[in-house]
Order: structure tokens, then sequence, then C-alpha cells
């Protein structure tokens, strides 16, 4: 070993990822579920240490002049560009959005960074461009910076969307994963893994014919709502995008050191998402959500807050879907269908269709 | 949903529930065939339903499970090949071969592909023709007759760039190889639905009778479980063997007639290794001679393999019923899904993923 590797210096120090078992990255190493989790906090916590981090929620959150600012960015990858009920542009202003909103804020200006492709059609951008224009006017966001890159042809995959996103945390309100405690309800803003499906259904190799359409769409409104109805008495917010419901609470329950307990018959899934999941074989608990929030609240509130959902338009299906209990610590159980009991795991790897 | 819900319904398994209470009056051991009811029993939680006196063996019906590793590896080094689109069901792609995995040689380049149908690996073929498509052909014969109708299509558009790796395994010939093992534990079957909605069930009658055991057809829902049991611990305790059909509504004793002919006329019955369990007579189909073409093995000349086992995995035992995936050491420590020392942990009809996924048993 040479004396430069032994220094003290970052790039000095053993790789924290065991490259015996993975020497590349995996696609599922984005994929929201275990082994995210391993690469976050085993690589990217690790080299950037410092305590506002560490939170791992879904954006940081920063003193600023006697107030506080959230602080979130997301990349968007999607592929098709364009799908049922949204396009990448639009769902790149919900996902910043949201994420800024799970942090308890009113987002107030977004960025916009596009990786774009040599040969990339002028009109299908224009569309994309116009699609994200609208998705801010609509969640009165402020596109306030930018920056545009051009890779060469077959160096990038048609677009790439980097936002990010800045809100301000009203007094009062204090979220965070930790905040989740024994007796504490969970509640789940409506019908999961309509976009993961929806996404499914047009690509490549696996058409189905369906009728559903992303359930995109910008949360904050309806976060406002919760908040100024319970104040702090909500504890975590939560959206379940990448690695679905599933992952989202096994997360929670890792942070904050406590057990959940879930009913699958209160968890509200869509006819044909169920429908679809049969046959993929897929669990739609790991599926993705862009339009659906998990909130956990202290039990006092909980009836007040879901009858609050479920009078605006995106939480119309909201549920109680379980609570939050001492026993087995950060593991998330279900009671099943038939009355049985189950461990719900996070997400390992993709979810892979299938033989049989 | 219909079709579904009426086979979770919380009282009609309590109803059975309580039946099998009522029926059993000593110790039984069966086996569920397929992986597919392996993780029903798991996921919904019936595992703990049944009566203590009788202990569910989960069987070898996982064909990701039983895919010999030396056909995995040679399906690794096919895929890495510059002129090959790999193409596969989604389940195959983490199964650990000797030293790596599908994913990972995806990862480094080999252009590996999921398709959902056998048929999209033959479209495949027709719009790449300077490139050589392989499709992995595995499964038990609820698959082998939508591998068999892509060879067949690929034959009749006269496709010289679509091969199959395959390596399809029969449930029959593994029950009886289980049966005639000196170590046999199992007193009743529940037969895999989905195989025999295909086959129909008069395969089964000679086994029921040699052996003098109950084998119930049985379906994949909460309560095909419930209720297969119960017909199966019934007949038990009444003494009676023979064959019973609980999934009518997919399953006739004959089967499905137009399948079993296109089968026979793209493959024949083979001698097949089965993973962790070793090779059965006449437990396989390979393609018939005048099909060879299509053997991908036969195309690609990819030398020796010499295959190794992860010594710590106890796949076999699992596969075999003998052994519980709990039972094992290195299960839930040194193999996860993550890391998977077998392919039992990351299959979806994998008896370890099941316990890992749905129930742990720290």
């Amino acid at each position: 070993m040479t004396d430069d590797r032994q220094s003290p210096s970052l790039a000095g120090l053993a790789c924290p990822i065991p490259l015996s078992d993975y020497p590349t990255v995996q696609l599922a190493h984005g994929g929201g579920g275990r082994l995210s989790q391993m690469l976050i906090e085993g690589m990217f916590a690790k080299a950037f240490a410092n305590p506002v981090l560490e939170t791992l929620h879904d954006g940081a959150v920063l003193g600023f002049d006697g107030d506080r600012l959230a602080f979130s960015t997301d990349s968007f990858v999607i592929r098709p560009l364009f799908f049922p009920g949204g396009d990448i542009g639009s769902l790149a202003i919900h996902g910043t959005v949201n994420d800024v909103a799970m942090c308890g804020a009113r987002p107030l200006a977004v960025s916009a960074g596009f990786i774009l492709e040599e040969g990339f059609p002028m009109d299908d951008l224009w569309r994309i461009v116009q699609s994200m224009g609208k998705a801010a006017e609509e969640a009165q966001v402020t596109i306030a910076t930018g920056d545009t890159k051009v890779v060469d042809r077959g160096k990038g995959d048609g677009v790439y969307i980097n936002t990010t996103g800045i809100g301000v945390i009203p007094q009062g309100v204090e979220i965070s994963p930790r905040r989740a405690q024994p007796g504490d309800v969970i509640l789940l803003s409506g019908e999961i893994a309509v976009h993961g499906i929806a996404i499914m259904s047009v690509r490549e190799g696996l058409e189905f014919e369906t009728e559903l359409e992303t359930d995109s769409a910008a949360l904050h409104e309806l976060v406002d709502v919760v908040l100024e109805r319970a104040g702090s008495r909500v504890h975590v917010l939560r959206d379940p995008t990448r690695g679905g419901v599933a992952s989202a609470l096994n997360e929670i329950a890792a942070q904050a050191g406590v057990g959940m307990r879930l009913s699958e018959q209160a968890i509200p899934v869509g006819e044909q998402v169920r429908g679809a999941c049969e046959i993929l074989g897929f669990d739609p608990l790991y599926v993705a959500n862009e339009g659906k929030f998990l909130a956990i609240v202290d039990r006092q509130v909980a009836d007040a807050v879901l009858e609050i959902m479920r009078q605006h338009p995106l939480g119309r299906d909201a549920a109680i879907i379980g609570e939050v209990v001492e026993d087995h610590p950060k593991q998330v159980f279900m009671r099943s269908r038939i009355g049985g009991l189950r461990i719900v795991d996070m997400l390992s790897g993709e979810q892979l269709p299938r033989i049989c | 949903m219909r079709y579904v819900d009426e086979y979770r319904n919380e009282a009609e398994a309590t109803r059975f529930v309580q039946a099998l209470e009522g029926v059993v009056t000593r110790p039984w051991s069966l086996m569920e065939i397929c992986g597919g009811q392996t993780h029903t029993l798991m996921k919904s939680g019936i595992d703990q339903m049944f009566p203590e006196s009788v202990t569910m063996i989960h069987g070898p019906g996982c064909p990701v499970c039983v895919t010999p590793l030396e056909l995995i590896d040679r399906a690794l080094v096919i895929a890495r090949r510059p002129e090959v689109i790999f193409t596969s069901f989604g389940d195959m792609l983490r199964v650990p071969g000797s030293t790596t995995d599908l994913l990972s040689v995806k990862s480094e380049g080999g252009d590996v592909r999921i398709v959902y149908s056998p048929l999209d690996a033959v479209k495949l073929a027709q719009q790449n023709p300077d490139r050589e498509v392989v499709f992995f052909a595995v499964g038990f014969e609820t698959t082998a007759p939508a591998n068999a109708m892509a060879v067949w299509r690929a034959n009749e558009l006269g496709l010289e760039n679509f091969s199959i790796l395959c390596s399809h395994v029969l449930v029959p010939p593994a029950m009886e190889a289980l049966l005639g093992a000196p170590d046999n534990r199992v007193h009743g079957f529940l037969a895999a639905g989905h195989v025999c909605t295909v086959m129909g069930y008069w395969e089964y009658d000679p086994i029921a009778e040699k052996y003098q055991i109950p084998i119930t057809v049985t379906g994949f829902e909460p309560l095909d479980l419930l209720q297969g049991a119960y017909m199966t611990l019934k007949a038990l305790e009444e003494g009676r063997w023979g064959v019973e059909n609980q999934y009518t509504r997919s399953v006739s004793k004959e089967g499905n007639r137009p399948a079993q002919k296109l089968l026979g006329e793209v493959f024949e019955v083979c001698d097949r290794k089965w993973r962790g369990i070793g090779e059965i007579p006449g437990s396989g189909y390979r393609l018939r001679p005048e099909l060879r073409q299509y053997d991908a093995e036969l195309r690609f000349d990819v030398g020796e393999i010499v295959a190794q086992e992860a010594p710590e995995c106890i796949a076999g035992e699992i596969l075999k019923g003998q052994k519980k995936p709990h039972e094992c050491s290195a299960y839930g420590t040194k193999c996860t899904p993550e890391h998977p020392l077998g392919a039992p942990m990351v299959s979806s009809e994998g008896a370890c993923a099941a316990y890992y996924l749905y129930a742990r048993h720290e």
C-alpha cells in the first residue's frame, strides 16, 4: 500500500460498499429499496457527513435568520418521457414540490437543470417545457433558475431533468421521521401504486390495456390543510415514491426505532392496479407513487386529519392504514386480508416480473 | 376484484381453520409442490393458522431454484457475447451463478433484457436480424407451452438468429423421486394447480396408487390452500389415497390438450439435473432432434463450465423439504436477498425468499 492510500484524506478511505458484492453500480442502487439505502448511508452520508444530512429525510431543514427553510433536490430519468396523465416535465415539478412539502414547508421556488441529448426533437422538448411551466404555475412555485447541458448523441436518454426546491416551514410545524412514536396513527392520502403501474402499462415490451393515468400531483396544498388542522401533532410526512409504501414505512420505522402494524384491508388499492399487480406478480406496496403521501400523526387528531384530507380532491380516498407500536422495533407487520400476520420488508432490488 | 377476493375471505378462512382442527387427530406432513403456494402461505400468514400437528413442507416447485448452476453459468457466458441479446423472465436475473448473476452481466454491458412472453423474444429476433436472440427457457409444465410456441413460431418464420437455453423440468418424476427417497417425510401432496391446468392430473393416479398417498390438485389463493389441505388431511385421517381436484375452476383431468400436443411436437422427455437435488430420470424436456438448431447450448460453444455452489447453501435440502429455510446457518446472515448464496433466496417462488420477506424467523 502506498503512503498516499494511508493518508486520512477522503480519497484514501476504502470504498464502504463491499466491492466483492457490487463492483459496479446496479439499477437497484437507484430503486429506492435496500440497495439505495446501502449506497446512501454507506457511501454518500459517510463521505459528506454532517448533522443536516444525517436526518436522511426527503429534504433538509436549514436554519436561516430565525426561519427554517426546507431544501430538496431530485433528478428525473423516467422512461418513457411521455406517459398517461403526465410527462417528465410535470413530474419534475411535482416530485420536488412534494419533497419540500414533506418537510412541512410551503414551496417557494425551484431550479431546473436539463441534460439534453444531441438530436432530441425540439418539438418534444417544447412539450416538456410547457408542461413543466404549467405544473409550476398550478403549484404556485417559481422556476427561478436553471441550467442546460447537451451531451453527445447516444450518451443520454433524450432528456434528464434535475429540480431543486426551497420552501419555508411555518412556525409550530415539526416534521421528522424520528418523531414517529408508539400510539401514533398512520394515514395514507389515497390509492397506491397508480403511477408505477401506469408507467409500466406503456413500457416497451409490456404494453397492456388500462385506463390508468399517473397520480403525479403537487401535494403541498393538501399538506397545508393537514398542518393547519393538526400542527405539531403531525409527526412525520413522507411521499412513498420509488420503493413504494412498504419501503417508506420501513425507513421511518428504522429511523424512529419503532414498530408498525398495518391492515391490508385498509390500504386503498384500485381494481385496475390490483389486477395488473396480480398478473405481473408485483406487490402494490412496493410500486411507486407520485401523488400520495403518508402522514404519521398523534392518535388524538387522526380522525380529524382523515376527515379534512377526504374533503380535498387529492385526498378523497385517504385512509387510516395502521399504527405505530412499541413491539418489534424497526419492523413493519401487516395483518393480511384473511387474518394472518406477516412482515412487510423493504424492497430488495427491483421488483421483477415473475415466470408464472 | 372478482375471482380473487372470494378466495381471500376472512370468514371463510376461519371456517376452514376450524374444520381443519376438527378433522386432524395426529401429526401429518403435507408438501405443497409449488413455490407460488409457499409464498401464499407466508404472505397471507396461513402457515400460522394450521393446527400445530400439521407440518407444511415446502416442495421443489420453483423453476428458478432448480435450474442447474452449470446452465446459469452457461447463460452468463452467452449473455456476455457482443452479438447476443439475452432475454429472460425477470425472475432469473438475480439468481446467483458460480460467480455472478445476469443483472451484473447487464451492468457490465451485456445486452440482457426482460421479456414478458417468449414470443416477445421471437419478435426481437425478427427486429434484429444482425443479432443473436437467446431466450432462457426455464420452468415447469406451466411455462413449457409458451416456450414451445416460441420455437414453433421461430421455425415457422424460418428465423436463424433465435435460440433457447432450455431447462424445462417436470413435476411427476420429481414427486416420485421424493416419495422413493428413504428419508421421505411426506404424507400427502398439494399438487401444483397451474401445472395441472396444462397437463391435467391423470399422470398422478399411478403415483397415488403406488405410494398409497393422497394428492390434491390445489390452487394458489389462501382459501385454495386451506381447502386443499383440508381435503388431503381428511383423506389421510380416513385412510384414503388417490387424486382429488380442489382447483376445479381451472383444472380438468385431461388438461389442456392443444398445449400438450404442441409440447409433444417441440420437446421430448429427457433426464434432467435439478439444482441441489441431482439428476432425476425422465424429469425434463429438451428440443426434439429436428428442432435442435434452436438449442442455444449447441449454437454457442461455451467450453467447459466448472460450476461451484456456495458451500454453506443447503438449497438442496430446502427443495427436498428436508429442512426449513431458517434452519440454515447462513439464512438471514450470510444469505439475504441482497447477497444470495442460493436461488431460493431470490426467486419469487423460492422458500427462503418467502420466509425472509414475510416471516423472517430470526
